[in-house]
């Protein structure tokens, strides 16, 4: 009795750390936004007033409906990336699926906004594309016109979303299910429409909401465009340009996150009470089956078409990166190291402020994903599930609407000693970091609690080792990997974060990568040394994500035998 | 739903091989149609691809299989009308008992308005109509099982496939399912083949077992013939407890003798036995029987219990009558009845009828 009492202590502790924490920084300036949407800006009473004023504006009008156009197209063109990357390499006997897989996740690793520059030199109106087709066909195509821009970046940056997701839907159908429906009589198509393609449905559904909402929140993108008819940066520029108090900026934040809301439940119905996961014990997915030469020719055309669009960015800015002019012709005029060593010379406080603030926040991620995921997990304390439902709501939550909040909520709150406002003080960013981050590494570190079975813990304390004792020597440990895993997601993620640190960098010493980017990609001259930065974030985010993937299946061999201890029997 | 269609099965020169391995090589058989058959072997043996064969599964092997007189090898799964009920069951998640069940009737494209009283029907004889709309998440193994059942019998196969169907269940509902599994087939007058690596399983429920060992078909026959008279070594080991002794036949005066390795010797009397004839003598626990020491004979051997297992009706000593060879024996127990303890010394006297010369 007396052990079961000083057992919840320090979960009690750790609750209300973590709690308190989540309630001063994602509750308590959400809240601040919604409340201040709905708020007369004159007299302070609660009114309607401002949606009213928000419906009748055309601008407003125009913008809901531009971000609403984007966010589907983007859905349907990442699809049509992704589908036939997954269905391939899943499907059938492929040489080079793993590396078809990998290439497909590397757009993910840069900021979207990074790959517009970019693709405005490769595919714009003036761009490599487009000049040679007016040199041997006579026509441009408007890829890069307008909306269509935007919808391309956010595609061929997102929908890698959608090909994680959907693969490992299609990884997961165990064979059997297919050869029973063969086997009743089922082949071809039917087959596909009647067992496949309803199996893999969740995970789709899934990474194309997920794409739908990272779209729809995306400012940096829009604004390099220079496409400002749009939700988020219309919200961003509200309160950049007219000011903290004016309720537009709330207005569009409150309606963003209603359309992540409904995005996150979309998934939540399409995944709901569909635990597909049919892979048993030595299964081994789909059949696979081998191609036909002709089949086999057109497989590969379209993988290597797809490949290299959705790569384009990262050539595009290699040679930005590398020229010296490049305008109004196919290729830069000459090459030169020289942006490399400018960056390195004058900007490279951009480098060290992202590992810094990046490396805190997924350092506070993993603490408390890790804190999170054993109270959840193996303790019975009342009202732990809220900790999880609050932590992994910062998913509904868009950058722009945290960064609003923070700016309104703790630009009152002057932080002693240093005698400035909390909303500018550097530490913010890392704060506002680890808040958005803070899903990723909740669920990495979720999934790897429940793979370690109670027995194993259980062992240990028969064994002599108290609670505390317990998690450092056996949990943490076996959770090893997925700390590193969430770790690294959280990282590389904030590392290129834009929309939450545009709102809250008050010095240019304070900016972080991203935003230094988004800097010097504004002016024609900074576009090379903002290319070589850009490549730069490139690199690290490659090379830390490259590293823990192997620690994580060096410990994943490592440690087989002991995390596939079967739960239950 | 009474099969008229009852087909026999053919399997001739089956071989097949993934990769370099030889995974059957050269499997010979002959099933009567309406006749419970099993494939027992253990894991690797190369059951399974057999019968996955049968069902059109994996690759295309050498040899032929026909299914009512018609050769079926080059047909693909969805042409074959064999139906298989899969280890792991493989109910579709998204879909409802009932539409589970219903699934190949549609895709034979039966009129609509028949399909309701079939699955109906169906579901009936495994007894789980009222849970037709749930899904088979929501069901338990053994609930599961049926509803694999009347999802494969519902189309009327020619044949019924199952793979190790009652693995995954716990040992009370396993043997309720087998005998469910036999009264459903018996009903039906379905030519089934079984597959099972459990010869206890393998027994109780077939007609005719045959036995396979790395790919090669060792004996068929009926349970009964399989235990008494087994062909080789592992046919007497794989189908229950044997006495076997390595060694060789002699001449010794007017008949034979049995030498094991370990000098034990086994007189095997005057006909039915040459020198050369095998190299293994097997006989079974219970053709032997222990008493307290007493005058050693030529088919009483002293020895000294090393080992005993309680099994409930009887007790299994192992004695070691020399300093290689331990024989196993199989007292009958009843409360009252003497029993030895291990380091008692003891004789046992093997019934000679009984033992049998196997080539290897």
């Amino acid at each position: 009795m007396y052990a079961a009492i000083r057992g919840q202590w320090g979960p009690a502790a750790v609750v209300a750390v973590v709690g308190l924490f989540l309630l001063v920084f994602l509750v308590l300036p959400v809240v601040n936004v919604i409340y201040v949407a709905f708020q007369d800006p004159n007299t302070g009473a609660l009114t309607l007033i401002n949606f009213v004023d928000f419906f009748r504006t055309s601008l407003f009008r125009e913008s809901s409906i531009n971000s609403l156009y984007v966010a589907a197209m983007a859905v349907v063109v990442s699809s049509c990336f992704a589908l036939p990357l997954a269905y391939f390499t899943t499907r059938f006997n492929f040489k080079g699926a793993i590396l078809i897989q990998t290439l497909g996740i590397i757009p993910l690793i840069m900021p979207p906004f990074v790959g517009a520059v970019a693709m405005l030199l490769l595919l714009g109106e003036n761009g490599s594309i487009n000049l040679l087709l007016d040199e041997w066909f006579g026509f441009t195509v408007p890829f890069m016109e307008g909306l269509n821009g935007v919808i391309l970046v956010e595609s061929i940056h997102y929908f890698p979303f959608i090909l994680i997701n959907l693969s490992a839907a299609l990884n997961n159908i165990d064979r059997s299910m297919e050869e029973s429906a063969q086997n009743l009589g089922a082949s071809g198509l039917r087959l596909f429409r009647r067992i496949v393609f309803p199996l893999a449905m969740p995970g789709y559904v899934a990474g194309a909401s997920l794409v739908f909402l990272k779209v729809f929140d995306d400012i940096g993108t829009p604004l390099l465009l220079n496409v400002n008819n749009m939700l988020a940066p219309q919200a961003y520029l509200r309160i950049s340009s007219i000011g903290i108090a004016d309720p537009m900026g709330y207005v569009i934040s409150v309606i963003l996150v209603i359309f992540s809301l409904l995005a996150l439940w979309t998934s939540f119905l399409a995944l709901r009470g569909k635990d597909y996961a049919t892979l048993q014990k030595g299964g081994g997915g789909l059949m696979k089956r081998d191609l036909r030469p002709w089949e086999k020719a057109a497989c590969y055309g379209v993988v290597i078409f797809i490949l290299l669009l959705v790569l384009s960015p990262h050539f595009g800015l290699m040679l930005l990166s590398f020229g010296t002019i490049w305008s109004f012709s196919v290729l830069p005029d000459g090459y030169t190291t020289a942006h490399y060593l400018q960056v390195v010379s004058s900007s490279f406080q951009f480098v060290s402020n992202t590992l810094l603030y990046a490396g805190l926040a997924a350092a506070i991620d993993v603490c408390f994903g890790t804190a999170i995921a054993y109270v959840v997990w193996r303790t019975k304390l009342i009202g732990r599930q809220w900790l999880d439902y609050i932590a992994m709501g910062a998913v509904a939550i868009p950058g722009v609407v945290l960064g609003i909040g923070y700016l309104r909520t703790f630009y009152e709150f002057n932080v002693p000693i240093i005698d400035k406002p909390l909303a500018s003080w550097w530490v913010i960013i890392v704060v506002a970091l680890a808040i958005r981050r803070m899903p990723y590494a909740l669920r990495a570190c979720t999934a790897a609690l429940q793979q370690i079975s109670v027995m194993l813990e259980e062992a240990a304390e028969n064994l002599g080792a108290t609670k505390a004792r317990t998690v450092r020597r056996v949990v943490i440990p076996l959770m090893a990997g997925g700390i590193v895993a969430g770790f690294v997601t959280s990282f590389a993620t904030a590392a290129v974060e834009l929309s939450t640190t545009i709102m809250l960098v008050s010095q240019e010493s304070d900016a972080p990568l991203a935003f230094g980017i988004y800097e010097f990609m504004q002016s024609a001259a900074g576009r090379g040394p903002g290319a070589a930065l850009g490549i730069v974030a490139v690199v690290i985010v490659g090379i830390t994500t490259y590293v823990s993937h192997r620690f994580i299946q060096r410990k994943a061999t490592q440690r087989a035998p002991a995390v596939t201890v079967v739960p239950g029997v | 739903m009474e099969s008229e269609n009852a087909a026999g099965v053919v399997i001739e020169g089956l071989s097949l091989a993934y990769d370099t391995a030889d995974v059957l090589k050269g499997v010979d058989l002959r099933i009567e149609p309406g006749e419970f058959f099993t494939f027992l072997g253990p894991s690797g043996s190369g059951k399974s691809t057999l019968l996955r064969c049968v069902a059109g599964f994996g690759p295309r092997p050498r040899g032929r299989i026909l299914i009512g007189g018609q050769e079926v090898t080059h047909l693909p799964p969805w042409r074959r009308n064999v139906g298989m009920v899969f280890q792991s069951y493989a109910l579709w998640p998204h879909m409802t008992v009932y539409r589970n069940v219903a699934f190949g009737l549609e895709e034979r494209r039966v009129p609509s308005a028949e399909i309701p009283k079939r699955v109906e029907a169906a579901l009936d004889m495994v007894g789980l109509w009222e849970l037709a709309d749930r899904r088979p998440s929501q069901l338990s193994g053994g609930q599961q099982q049926r509803v694999a059942l009347a999802r494969t019998i519902i189309v009327e196969p020619r044949v019924l496939l199952l793979d190790e169907p009652l693995s995954n269940l716990d040992a009370n509902l396993r043997v309720q399912m087998r005998r469910e599994i036999l009264e459903l087939q018996r009903k039906l007058k379905l030519t089934t083949i079984f597959v099972t690596h459990d010869q206890e399983e393998a027994n109780t429920i077939s007609d005719r077992i045959a036995v396979l060992d790395e790919g090669i078909l060792q004996q068929v026959g009926s349970p009964m013939d399989l235990y008494d008279r087994p062909v080789n070594r592992f046919v007497a080991d794989f189908l229950g407890t044997a006495n076997l002794l390595d060694g060789g036949v002699e001449v010794a005066g007017e008949g034979t003798r049995f030498v094991a390795a370990g000098g034990l010797i086994l007189p095997l009397g005057g006909e039915g036995h040459a020198p050369g004839d095998g190299r293994i003598a097997m006989f079974r626990p219970q053709d032997a029987s222990i008493s307290a020491a007493g005058p050693a004979t030529a088919t009483a051997f002293a020895g000294r219990v090393g080992h005993r297992e309680f099994l409930g009706n009887l007790i299994r000593y192992t004695v070691a009558v020399d300093k290689d060879t331990s024989l196993m024996v199989d007292d009958t127990h009843q409360p009252g009845r003497r029993a030895f303890s291990v380091g008692d010394k003891v004789t046992v006297n093997v019934d000679m009828k009984h033992v049998q010369i196997l080539p290897g």
